[in-house]
C-alpha cells in the first residue's frame, strides 16, 4: 500500500470519527454523499479534509467504489455527486433521470514500466511498438523495431512477458483507449474498455499486482498509474507522442496533454486526451471527472456542492502535485467554471 | 400453562387450551409444550439454512436472466470472455477453477493425511501440541497475505527452483511445456494446497482420534505391524476423511484473493500448468466493480450461479464416493 493511500485511509478514519462526534450537533448541517473512481480518491479525501476545516457545517463523504459504481449511483440518484475516470457514454447519459454535467478535476497518466536486466537508460517506445507488444506480435526484446528506438541499449534475445490489470479499471480503459487510437489492429481486435480481452500476458490485481509481477518476473513489461510508478520508483519508458517527440511521463507533460487537446475538447468536456497533439504532451493521459446533475433538487445541498467543486478546481488544485496528480490547464479551469455556474436548483442559479 | 405442562392435558376441552394441547401432541410425542416449542425452534433454524440456500439460488438466477436468455447453454461452453464486444462464455473459468482445486487436493491430501497420522498415531505429546498449533495457525492467515506471499516468494521460487526441473524431466508431458513465468495454474494450485492443508489435516486428526482404541488393540493383537494398524484406523475413518477432503475442496473452489494474485488471470484453456488461467471466484471479484453494462453484470452474476452449481455438483460427487466406499467396506466385513 502506497504512502498516500495510507494517508488517505487515516484521513477517512479521522473524518468518520469526526462525523460521529459531530452527529449530535447543529441542525443546519448539510451532508453530501459522493462515490466513484478510485484513482482520484487520495486527492478527494485531502480535499474533503481541507474543505471541512473551513466549512464546519458541511459534511462531505466520498466512497471510492470504482468509476462504474460511481456512474450507476449518480444515475440512481443515491449520491449527490459521482466520479469517473472516463466520461459517461451517450447511452448512460440518456438513461439518467436528468442532465448530468462532467466537471474535470485533475489529470492522470498511465506509464509503461518494465523489468529488463542490463538496461541503464530509460527505454523509448513508438506507439505502434507498444501496441504490437501488447498484441503479442513483437515477442522478443531484441526485436528490430524496439532496437530502432533504443540504439544504445543492449537488448537481450529473450521473450517478452506482458503484465496487465486483471481487475476492471480506469487505468486499463485509458491505456486501451490510447492503443485503439494508435493501432487500427488493436481497435478492431481488442478495443477500449475497463476489462479488455487481452491477446497475451498475465493479469495482476490492481497497480500493486501488476507491479509485483513486473518486479518479480524478469523480462516483463506492464503498465501502471503515473502516481503509483513515481511513489515506487519504478523504471518508466518514454513514449513517442503525435508530434514525434519521446516524452517522459511527468506531471507537467500530462497537463500539457490536456492543453494540447483543447482544440478538440467539446463543450461538455467529455473528451479523451490520449495521443494528444501538444509538442510536449505525454500521450497516455486522461481527465478524471466529478459528475453532478445540472438541476439540483435541494437548493441548500446544491449550493454546498457547487461551492465545493468550485473550491476544488481552484484552491484544491494546489494539493494535486504533492499527491502526484496533474493540475488542470488554465483554459480548462475556465471552461469548468462555466459548467459549475450553469448548475441550478428549481431554476435558480446557485453561484 | 400449568395444565398444558402436565403430562396428560385434557385435550377434549374447548377453546385455545384445547388447540394448544392438540398442537403440542402433534409436535411432540409426549404432548409436552416445552418439547414442542423446542422442536419448533430447532426446525425453524434448520429451515432457515434451506431458505438461505434457496434464496441465494433464486437471487442469482433472477439477476442473471438477461445473460441466460441471450447466451443460453452456449454460456457454459463458450471460451471467449470479452466485455468490450459483449461476448461472454464461462468454460475457461470453470476449467481454471476445477483444475486449480484438483492440483490443490493432489498436493494437500497426502500431506494432510501424513500430518494427521503422525500427530495421532506417532508423535509424542511434546511434539504433537506445538505442531497442531502451528498447522492451525496456517488456517488463520488472511488469504490476501497468502496472495502477497505468493507473488513475492512462492512464484519466484517456483519459477527458479521447481518449474525448470519439471520442464526438464517431464517436458514430454503437455502439462509441463511452454514458457516459465512463475505465474499460472500450477502456482495457483500450490498456494491453494497450502491454504487447505490446515483444514483437511485438522479434521482428519479429529477423525482419527475418534476411531476407538479397541480397533488398534484388536489389530495389534492379531500381530499387525504399526503400519498395518494405521491402515485399519484409516479404513475406519474413511468417511470422515472424505468429509475433510470435501471441506478442503470447498475452500479451494471458493478461494478468491490469494489465487487471483498468482494465477495470471487469463481466461484460457491450456494443457500446460505453467500457463496463466482464471477462476470463477477471481473473475467475479476482479470485474464486478467496473461492470456497467447490464449484460456484463448479468453474465458475472451467472458466473456466480455456475460457481454455486460447480460446488454443488462436486460435493454431490464426493458424497457419492463416500457412500460407495462405506458400502463396500461394510460389505467386506
Amino acid at each position: 500500500m502506497s504512502f498516500s493511500k495510507i494517508t488517505a485511509l487515516i484521513l477517512v478514519a479521522t473524518f468518520s470519527i469526526a462525523l460521529t462526534a459531530c452527529s449530535g450537533g447543529s441542525s443546519n448541517e448539510i451532508r453530501l454523499q459522493g462515490a466513484g473512481a478510485t484513482f482520484p480518491n487520495p486527492l478527494y479525501q485531502k480535499w474533503l479534509s481541507e474543505y471541512g476545516k473551513a466549512h464546519a457545517n458541511i459534511k462531505i463523504d466520498y466512497q471510492s467504489i470504482g468509476s462504474g459504481g460511481g456512474i450507476k449511483q449518480i444515475q440512481a440518484r443515491t449520491v449527490d455527486f459521482g466520479a469517473s475516470d472516463s466520461p459517461m457514454k451517450d447511452e448512460d447519459l440518456k438513461a439518467a433521470p436528468g442532465e448530468i454535467l462532467h466537471i474535470p478535476t485533475v489529470l492522470g497518466a498511465v506509464v509503461i514500466t518494465y523489468n529488463l536486466n542490463g538496461v541503464s537508460q530509460p527505454l523509448r517506445f513508438s506507439p505502434d511498438v507498444v501496441a504490437d507488444i501488447f498484441l503479442g506480435k513483437i515477442k522478443k526484446w531484441n526485436d528490430a523495431r524496439i532496437k530502432a528506438d533504443n540504439a544504445n541499449a543492449t537488448l537481450p534475445d529473450l521473450d517478452i512477458t506482458v503484465a496487465h490489470r486483471s481487475d476492471g479499471s480506469g487505468t486499463s480503459a485509458v491505456f486501451t483507449d490510447y492503443l485503439s487510437k494508435v493501432s487500427a489492429e488493436w481497435k478492431e481486435k481488442v478495443g477500449a474498455g475497463t476489462s479488455p480481452n487481452w491477446p497475451v500476458g498475465i493479469g495482476g490485481k490492481g497497480n500493486e499486482g501488476v507491479t509485483g509481477q513486473v518486479k518479480q518476473t524478469p523480462n516483463t513489461i506492464g503498465y501502471v498509474e503515473l502516481a503509483y510508478a513515481a511513489q515506487n520508483k519504478l523504471p518508466v519508458a518514454l513514449i513517442k507522442n503525435k508530434s514525434g517527440n519521446f516524452i517522459e511521463p511527468t506531471i507537467d507533460a500530462v497537463t500539457a496533454a490536456a492543453a494540447g487537446a483543447l482544440a478538440t475538447t467539446p463543450d461538455d468536456l467529455r473528451v479523451s486526451i490520449t495521443d494528444s497533439a501538444g509538442a510536449t504532451a505525454y500521450p497516455i493521459s486522461s481527465y478524471t471527472y466529478i459528475l453532478a446533475y445540472k438541476n439540483q433538487s435541494d437548493e441548500a445541498k446544491g449550493k454546498a456542492l457547487v461551492d465545493f467543486i468550485w473550491w476544488g478546481i481552484h484552491d484544491g488544485e494546489s494539493f494535486a502535485k504533492d499527491l502526484l496528480y496533474a493540475p488542470l490547464p488554465a483554459e480548462i479551469v475556465k471552461r469548468a467554471e462555466t459548467k459549475i455556474n450553469s448548475i441550478t436548483a428549481n431554476g435558480k442559479a446557485l453561484r | 400453562m400449568v395444565a398444558s405442562l402436565s403430562p396428560h392435558p385434557k385435550g377434549e376441552g374447548k377453546g385455545s387450551r384445547g388447540i394448544i394441547s392438540a398442537l403440542s401432541r402433534r409436535l411432540s410425542p409426549t404432548g409436552n409444550t416445552g418439547d414442542a416449542i423446542f422442536r419448533t425452534a430447532l426446525f425453524s433454524v434448520a429451515l432457515l439454512v434451506v431458505l438461505i440456500v434457496a434464496g441465494m439460488i433464486v437471487a442469482l438466477a433472477s439477476h442473471s436472466t438477461q445473460s441466460i436468455r441471450q447466451f443460453g447453454f452456449s454460456f457454459l461452453t463458450g471460451r471467449e470472455w470479452d466485455p468490450i464486444k459483449g461476448q461472454f462464455g464461462a468454460l475457461a473459468f470453470v476449467y481454471g477453477t476445477i483444475v486449480s482445486s484438483l492440483i490443490a487436493l493432489l498436493i494437500s491430501v497426502p500431506l494432510s493425511l501424513g500430518i494427521a497420522i503422525f500427530l495421532v498415531e506417532q508423535a509424542p505429546r511434546y511434539l504433537a501440541r506445538p505442531i497442531t498449533f502451528l498447522v492451525e495457525l496456517l488456517a488463520a492467515i488472511p488469504s490476501v497475505v497468502y496472495g502477497l506471499w505468493g507473488i513475492f516468494v512462492l512464484a519466484p521460487f517456483l519459477r527458479v527452483h521447481v518449474e525448470p526441473h519439471l520442464a526438464r524431466w517431464f517436458g514430454w508431458v503437455p502439462l509441463f511445456q511452454g514458457p516459465i513465468t512463475g505465474i499460472g495454474l500450477l502456482t495457483g494450485g500450490v498456494i491453494l494446497a497450502i491454504m487447505v492443508t490446515p483444514i483437511i489435516s485438522a479434521v482428519v486428526r479429529d477423525v482419527l482420534a475418534a476411531v476407538p482404541n479397541t480397533q488398534r488393540e484388536a489389530a495389534l493383537a492379531l500381530g499387525a505391524t504399526k503400519w498395518e494398524t494405521t491402515f485399519v484406523v484409516l479404513v475406519n475413518g474413511a468417511p470422515g476423511i472424505t468429509g475433510a477432503v470435501i471441506l478442503g475442496l470447498g475452500r479451494a473452489i471458493g478461494e478468491t484473493m490469494a489465487v487471483t494474485m498468482v494465477i495470471g488471470n487469463r481466461p484460457q484453456i491450456s494443457a500446460s500448468l505453467f500457463q496463466p488461467s482464471y477462476t470463477l471466484a477471481s473473475v467475479i471479484a476482479n470485474e464486478f466493480t467496473e461492470a456497467t453494462a447490464d449484460i456484463y453484470l448479468s453474465s458475472l452474476i451467472e458466473l456466480g450461479l455456475i460457481l454455486f452449481l460447480v460446488t454443488f455438483v462436486v460435493n454431490a460427487i464426493a458424497r457419492l464416493m463416500v457412500w460407495r466406499v462405506t458400502r463396500r467396506t461394510a460389505g467386506a466385513m
